[in-house]
């Protein structure tokens, strides 16, 4: 595990649930992004809010790289030891997958596997063990065609 | 404060917490779900870290009727653990395993040239966005038709 980094990791997990947490505190709803990004674009209830939500997810990354310099020397930054995919059809696929399959179940990563788990919801656990799972199966099956190295 | 500031707020955050902890890049993604070869389980921290700051906050203010900016609370109702939660979990596996993006990610991934291994604006990021939009679309679709059969 040489590009294990749990240190970033959990300081940035413990950011997304503080994230969370002023979202529910303050307008009563919870921040899963699938449901967000559904929400922006089919629902006109809350939708400047949604797509402002989704605005700061853009804005965040470069307000970061205007002050990491501190930052750098605690954080860092993972290696690129796994090739990403750059065909198109992989990631068309993947993205209507992802679109469609998050929208069926009610949750994506942070519906299910943070909000749901975090309200100790038994349909998030299972949710989220399969995600993870299949997911895992994917990867090394195509890691079995050189897709991922 | 209005909702509208704050949605801005928290959007902020929760792009910061993704972009700390590396999951805005793919790569990192793909060495959790790597779980024959070089594993990497950073990712496991990072939904840790999350449910320890959420859970004992939701346990305490779950009863509330009203949120401090006066806003109804949402809770989504009870979900049964049915074939709609088992597909749709196990397709958005598929997507993610495929790709090594999940919508947070994926929408953050738009603007950390450096961090997520893509180009600022990168045409692969904005293509894997239309097409998840593209999904939602059909999946909101397809669930309106089959209530209004069932009307």
């Amino acid at each position: 595990m040489n590009n294990f980094t749990p240190y970033s990791a959990l300081l940035g997990g413990i950011i997304i649930g503080l994230s969370i947490v002023l979202y529910f505190y303050t307008t009563g709803r919870l921040a899963g992004i699938s449901g967000i990004v559904e929400n922006a674009i089919t629902k006109k209830a809350n939708r400047i809010s949604n797509i402002l939500f989704l605005l700061g997810l853009v804005l965040g990354p470069l307000l970061y790289c205007y002050t990491k310099e501190p930052l750098a020397i605690a954080l860092t930054l993972p290696d690129h030891s796994f090739t990403i995919t750059n065909s198109y059809p992989l990631v068309i696929t993947g993205g209507l997958l992802v679109g469609f399959g998050t929208r069926l179940s009610g949750g994506c990563t942070s519906g299910h596997g943070i909000c749901g788990i975090g309200r100790l919801s038994i349909s998030s656990l299972i949710a989220t063990v399969v995600f993870v799972g299949v997911a895992m199966i994917t990867v090394t099956i195509l890691q079995q065609f050189g897709i991922y190295l | 404060m209005n909702d509208k500031v704050i949605s801005l707020l928290c959007g902020v955050i929760f792009s910061l917490g993704l972009v700390v902890s590396g999951m805005t890049n793919p790569s990192k993604v793909i060495g959790f779900l790597s779980i024959t070869h070089n594993w990497d389980a950073s990712l496991i921290f990072v939904m840790g870290g999350a449910i320890l700051i959420f859970a004992p906050f939701f346990y305490f203010l779950k009863s509330r009727e009203v949120s401090t900016l006066g806003m109804e609370i949402e809770l989504p109702s009870k979900q049964e653990i049915d074939k709609k939660l088992v597909i749709g979990s196990a397709l958005f596996g598929v997507g993610w395993g495929l790709v090594g993006l999940c919508p947070g990610p994926s929408i953050s991934a738009l603007t950390s040239p450096g961090i997520s291994g893509f180009a600022m604006f990168d045409p692969i990021v904005i293509i894997f966005l239309f097409s998840m939009a593209i999904g939602i679309l059909v999946n909101k679709n397809l669930l309106q038709k089959t209530i209004h059969n069932k009307n």
